[in-house]
């Protein structure tokens, strides 16, 4: 048995959809699902949770890279076989979940991950800095504009002991995307690392007829930057094609996404913007959007040192003065924006401005203001 | 495949976190084309650029997402990574796992691909990254016959839903998110894995307005859990709280000396109206003015619950800012009932309609939330049947530029203009 090519539709099953999620819960949720009384975090990385019968959960929390291997993957079976009954999870922000059913195996299992070097670092829970969500970069994408994976460990490297404590006023949430598509969704983080474009897609005359409809290439161009021409290619023939108003580009990338003939990555115009200030929950008070403050910061590979200097001073700025309880963008509204930048030092430039759509929403009018070191 | 120099990623092998790079190595010892993956990652960050060429159709008979295709654009240099697609696959309901199940999928995932995943992509999916066109419908037999799962979402489809783990760990899954993230997948197998849509479509869960699976910024359709009675509270438990039994927020704080507890600081003074007061060693809570923004719950877990009617609130099109800026979901459905018993017929019937609307109006790569920034908010309410409630605005409109219609004027729009002269001369 098994696939034959030859008839690939003999035997095919399609539609049958996930497993059921029931049969993966540990005895101790299983027995307690929906009758859960309250949590509490024991240390930084051990959640407990109790139930209505008086059960426990321990959980032991620990992050991971994302970008995994199946070694690292059976390595955390024999941990979750040794431990915890041969169940595990992960949560949507990438770290891993190991679930004990009373305190004493709590020990032995943070021992055992304590022994495997910097694999399963314990933590990410409550006020601190848990994995930052982030999408493929270089390793896989075609459309990137910096790295994912390398600059997130160049980032937690330096966040690390945020990861490991539980000393800011607010849990701070740090994602990263690639490039403006945003498969990160970082647009409600309270620190957000996005791979931006600055120079305007190249048009490869050549290649354009075999590769892209043209209607959808212009089409895709918010601005109506995109436009149709007649061009002669390398071979001396006359093409249809587009040309790029380069005044009206904003760098989306949506052409290219619609056109493989409109290449705009680039060494020197790609890097990274950081904005802050997002929020998702809820809680106190409603979601809000990430700010651009740092318009771009280059990509120095291995390390990405700029970018990383750049989140520390923020995290550093706002450990310091926010209050208890109080999100990155919570703290800056409460001081105002200008104080946020008086205080973190970064300048100030006009591309925090907004001039896209919606833009005069963000600008201020109101004689409130405050009187800080930008105005002389 | 032989190993290349990678004296830049090799510096990405120090420091506390987990390094992917000694991962990758670990993993090129059984899976050859990982060296691959890391020189010509290594030509990357030498170039500052990728080196993945723009996508390119590739799939299983039948389906029409699940599979995305990605191929080196330097094949010569790195033939180990020539072809290099990714398989989605569809992660059981929040993410619980057993070994055994995670074991097999690795076995799978050595026979057919490179061994390297993520656990997990953005969407929810447990993404399997790197095959050749040629293994694809090998690994999809062995998936459904073997393994018993199925592909995930891509392109202009449903995408692969995500819920909160809710009632299975949390004391304030306000629906039971996974039953119904399982349920929906299920029954919408084909919306799924056949792209029929102007654009992709997610659906997210949680369970309540904390928000964990970031529904109201990424989903479509945000189903987020809430209660319309009361926050049920446990007076002894509060004063365990002020006695300094209990650490507020349960420990998150604990990493730095904040103080005494001060319930009027940390609690009545950050509620966002001002619904909670003391009186004496009593919490008071004004529930008719609660907006239900969990803050005072998450401070005082072991003293305060949701309320016992619990069902969920429904906003619709979220997305990140690709093209015309990023938009929340907004608030349509203030409150729904969500019962497995009746198999979600409410929450169904609610998809459905705006399916409906969306695949007539929506314009090609037009995510719903543009179709209804586009149409109008009250084009969408009259399309979903919803009565307008000032629940749905932050604020009234400031401009008096309302759509009237003919039927909505007393004497409709045709009007007579000579009737008009007779009474005012030109």
């Amino acid at each position: 048995m098994g696939y034959d090519p030859a008839n690939p539709m003999v035997d095919r099953i399609t539609d049958i959809g996930p497993p059921h999620y029931e049969q993966f819960f540990p005895p101790v949720v299983k027995k307690n699902y929906g009758k859960w009384l309250y949590h509490e975090i024991l240390q930084p990385g051990v959640l407990m949770h109790k139930a209505e019968s008086g059960d426990e959960c321990y959980t032991v929390r620990v992050g991971a890279a994302r970008l995994i291997s199946i070694e690292h993957i059976r390595e955390m079976c024999d941990i979750a076989d040794k431990h915890c009954d041969g169940f595990l999870r992960f949560t949507t922000r990438n770290n891993a979940e190991f679930m004990v059913d009373s305190k004493a195996k709590v020990q032995p299992l943070l021992d055992d991950l304590a022994s495997r070097g910097n694999k399963f670092p314990v933590g990410g829970t409550g006020a601190g800095i848990t994995n930052i969500v982030h999408t493929q970069g270089w390793a896989h994408c075609h459309t990137p504009a910096t790295d994912a994976s390398g600059v997130v460990k160049a980032v937690m490297d330096d966040l690390f002991d945020y990861f490991t404590s539980m000393t800011l006023p607010a849990n701070v949430r740090v994602a990263l995307a690639c490039c403006l598509n945003m498969c990160g969704a970082v647009h409600a983080s309270d620190i957000a690392i996005l791979g931006v474009h600055r120079k305007p897609p190249m048009i490869d005359h050549d290649a354009i007829s075999g590769l892209c409809e043209l209607p959808l290439a212009i089409a895709s161009c918010p601005l109506g930057a995109v436009k149709p021409t007649k061009h002669v290619n390398s071979a001396g023939d006359e093409i249809k094609s587009v040309k790029v108003n380069a005044e009206r580009c904003m760098f989306c990338g949506n052409c290219y996404t619609m056109c493989p003939a409109m290449p705009l990555a680039d060494p020197e115009g790609d890097g990274i913007a950081i904005l802050v200030g997002g929020k998702v929950s809820n809680s106190r008070s409603m979601p809000k959007f990430s700010k651009l403050v740092i318009p771009f910061l280059p990509n120095n590979t291995p390390r990405w040192p700029e970018t990383v200097a750049a989140i520390r001073n923020i995290v550093e700025v706002y450990a310091k003065d926010a209050r208890k309880y109080e999100r990155v963008g919570e703290w800056a509204e409460r001081i105002g924006w200008e104080k946020f930048f008086e205080k973190t030092g970064i300048p100030f430039t006009i591309k925090s401005i907004d001039d896209y759509r919606l833009a005069y929403d963000t600008w201020r009018t109101s004689t409130q203001f405050k009187f800080t070191n930008h105005i002389k | 495949m032989p190993k290349h120099d990678t004296p830049l990623l090799d510096q990405l092998e120090s420091g506390p976190w987990p390094s992917f790079v000694s991962d990758l190595k670990r993993q090129a010892e059984k899976s050859p084309q990982c060296w691959d993956i890391l020189g010509q990652l290594e030509l990357s960050f030498k170039d500052r650029i990728t080196h993945w060429k723009h996508g390119g159709i590739v799939g299983v008979f039948g389906y029409g997402g699940g599979i995305v295709g990605r191929y080196s654009d330097v094949p010569t240099q790195f033939p180990g990574v020539a072809h290099f697609h990714t398989v989605r696959l569809n992660q059981p309901s929040s993410k619980f796992y057993s070994s055994a199940k995670l074991r097999d999928i690795c076995d799978l995932w050595e026979k057919y691909g490179s061994g390297m995943t993520n656990m997990h992509g953005s969407t929810g999916d447990l993404v399997l990254l790197g095959t050749t066109t040629a293994n694809l419908e090998p690994l999809f037999y062995d998936l459904t016959h073997d393994l018993k799962q199925d592909l995930g979402g891509s392109g202009s489809n449903l995408r692969t839903p995500e819920c909160c783990l809710g009632r299975a760990r949390c004391e304030w899954g306000c629906y039971d998110t996974q039953a119904l993230c399982h349920h929906l997948t299920m029954h919408y197998q084909d919306e799924i894995h056949r792209p029929a849509f102007p654009y992709k479509f997610k659906f997210k869960f949680s369970g309540c307005p904390n928000d964990c699976v970031a529904a109201i910024a990424r989903s479509d359709f945000a189903v987020i859990g809430t209660w319309r009675d009361d926050i049920r509270v446990n007076q002894a438990e509060v004063k365990g709280y002020i006695n300094g039994d209990y650490a507020p927020n349960a420990g998150a704080h604990s990493g730095r000396d904040w103080g005494k507890f001060d319930i009027k600081k940390e609690v009545l003074d950050l509620c966002p109206t001002g619904c909670m007061s003391m009186s004496g060693d009593e919490l008071k809570i004004d529930n008719s003015e609660c907006t239900r923004c969990m803050h005072c719950i998450n401070v005082m877990p072991r003293a305060l619950r949701p309320g016992k009617e619990q069902g969920a609130t429904i906003c619709v099109g979220a997305k990140a800012p690709i093209l015309d800026g990023a938009q929340f979901a907004t608030m349509t459905i203030p409150f729904i009932k969500v019962d497995p018993e009746n198999e979600f017929e409410e929450v169904i019937e609610v998809i459905e309609k705006i399916w409906d609307w969306w695949m007539e109006a929506g314009k090609n790569r037009e995510r719903v939330g543009e179709t209804i920034m586009r149409l109008g908010l009250p084009t969408f309410l009259k399309v979903m049947e919803v009565e307008p409630i000032p629940q749905h605005v932050k604020e009234p409109r400031s401009n008096p530029y309302v759509f009237w219609e003919s039927d909505e004027v007393e004497g409709g729009f045709e009007r007579d203009v000579k009737e008009f002269r007779k009474r005012h001369a030109q």
